[in-house]
């Protein structure tokens, strides 16, 4: 599935990529929870959300409006989460 | 304990490099690794500006023609990203940001460089003036690819490259401190790869 | 066990490497012996990490290609400067041991209903893996779900698992596009997946199918954007999009 860390632009991802890292975070799988974007208010599947995972972070964003929905950053050995452009996470 | 993956190594690191060049807990490479926390803009080149702003307003703002007719240099650094890798000896075709700020009066002690796609980064004055920091617009001999960051972006060597901002638009003159995208999410706010302050609290 | 995703603590075991066997030129299937397996469900994929002899860490994710019940199987693809996948499929051979943490995923799954509606299953190059799990798993379960694969590669040699897709069971069947090279006398389709091609050979909306899309960005956003133009409901439309795989 991921190969190329350094590439084009048009390899952005979707949270399906994330889905062992989001396991770490919220303690389940959450690629099919329900995700509603702060800015725009639509929701989406995590599994479905624009995901980057070459950067300093990895950074989730509304396919939508392409808001950040949400960036970990891994520090030492833990996930520093922020989730303030999700209005609502429910999981299935 | 995690198993070594017999016969694994990996992108191609230099391991003879001048250690002295190498910041702690880095590593050099020779490739030039792409990094984004967003789509690749591709703003047209007759609608693209450069601007400092200040107080809610543009105080200078020039064209993509006009930043072309400024003295530009022929910048040699080397770049250390937070992510490990350090490349040696980039060269750069760039205009210096002392030749952007000196065109406007201001008592600013902060910028917050602000970029197509919504990127932001913040820098104290003091790290963006004095030969510092440049506007690069070429690497290698050419055209800044996109994907690097092309038309323009920050080149800031001498802090962790997260600083040196791709897509740039412009500078925000601050009296007070603020923190951009990395910096919010946890990164450190000044990012000296000498001291290895990768993350808030180092 | 329709139904039931494959839960569970999700941490890191070392798979030992069983077997390896090539597909195409530039692809290859691995076999793991893995102790603590405990099953997947089609169309899941697993982390591995790779650690050098100086410490460097690597970490990659890749879709399950055996089926549920069959031993743990990955299928690689070599990309040109990729950083992982030259050494899974040129240095790595059986007794070789890395880090493996799964099955992850509950979006892109398949849990082989006997009766549902019909699948189009949509693979651009490297995308077909997932894909092999879930016809391998329909088969196994005697599922009689409709399944049409529509599978785009560059050129026949390209095509991975070729013998195997050529009988994919009762009612399932396979749609080739090459996309770059066609054999002489080719009398399939070529050139890219289009709103064209999909017309013809997607299931009509009419009949509720579910379509599941995997392949690169690229591919993906195309295809995805075409089958939802055709009338599928976005919400019957899933999507996987793999990174830095050249277009097929």
């Amino acid at each position: 599935m991921t190969d190329e860390l350094y590439g084009p632009d048009d390899s952005a991802l979707d949270g399906n990529a994330i889905g062992g890292l989001l396991y770490e975070v919220f303690g389940a799988e959450m690629t099919a929870a329900e995700a509603t974007c702060a800015h725009c208010g639509k929701t989406a599947r995590l599994a479905e959300a624009i995901v980057y995972i070459r950067a300093p972070g990895t950074v989730m964003r509304c396919r939508t409006c392409t808001s950040v929905l949400a960036v970990v950053v891994r520090k030492q050995e833990m996930n520093c989460v922020d989730l303030s452009g999700l209005a609502a996470l429910q999981a299935s | 304990m995690s198993p070594v993956s017999r016969g694994f190594h990996g992108r191609r690191r230099e391991p003879d490099a001048d250690a002295k060049r190498v910041p702690p807990g880095q590593y050099v490479t020779t490739d030039f690794p792409v990094l984004s926390a967003g789509p690749t803009p591709h703003t047209p080149l007759e609608k693209w500006t450069f601007a400092i702003r200040q107080g809610g307003a543009t105080a200078k703002s020039w064209s993509w023609q006009e930043i072309r007719e400024l003295p530009a240099e022929d910048v040699t650094a080397d770049i250390h990203c937070v992510t490990k890798w350090t490349k040696l000896d980039t060269m750069w075709q760039a205009v210096s940001l002392d030749t952007l700020l000196a065109q406007v009066e201001h008592e600013a002690r902060y910028v917050l460089a602000f970029c197509d796609g919504g990127y932001t980064t913040n820098l104290p004055l003091a790290d963006v003036t004095g030969g510092q920091a440049w506007l690069a617009y070429g690497y290698d001999g050419s055209p800044l690819q996109p994907e690097h960051g092309g038309p323009a972006r920050l080149l800031v060597p001498h802090l962790y490259f997260w600083k040196s901002a791709k897509w740039v638009r412009g500078l925000e003159l601050l009296a007070a401190d603020e923190p951009g995208f990395w910096e919010r999410y946890g990164y450190h706010n000044y990012g000296d790869p000498w001291r290895e302050q990768r993350y808030a609290g180092d | 066990m329709a139904g039931t995703a494959v839960r569970g603590r999700l941490t890191w075991q070392i798979a030992t490497v069983a077997a390896v066997r090539p597909e195409t030129a530039s692809v290859r299937t691995i076999q793991f012996d893995i102790p603590h397996w405990g099953g997947h469900e089609a169309g899941q994929h697993v982390d591995i990490r790779l650690t050098a002899d100086d410490g460097y860490v690597a970490e990659r994710s890749y879709s399950i290609a055996s089926a549920p019940g069959e031993p743990l199987e990955l299928t690689v693809e070599r990309l040109e400067d990729g950083e992982v996948s030259p050494y899974l499929t040129e240095e790595l051979r059986a007794g070789d041991e890395l880090e493996i943490r799964g099955p992850i995923g509950g979006y892109f799954v398949w849990d082989g209903g006997e009766a549902g509606p019909p699948l189009l299953l949509v693979a651009g190059g490297s995308g077909v893996v997932p894909f092999r799990s879930m016809l391998r798993h329909r088969a196994r379960v005697g599922s009689t779900v409709p399944v049409r694969l529509l599978y785009s590669a560059r050129s026949l040699p390209d095509v991975i698992y070729r013998a195997e897709l050529d009988m994919p069971g009762d009612g399932a069947d396979v749609v080739y596009t090459l996309t770059r090279q066609q054999p002489p006398g080719w009398a399939g389709h070529s050139g890219r997946v289009d709103g064209e091609l999909l017309t013809e050979v997607a299931w009509p909306p009419g009949r509720g199918p579910l379509a599941y899309v995997c392949g690169p960005t690229a591919f993906v956003e195309i295809v995805a954007g075409e089958l939802v133009s055709l009338g599928y409901p976005p919400d019957r439309v899933k999507t996987e999009r793999y990174g830095g795989v050249a277009a097929p």
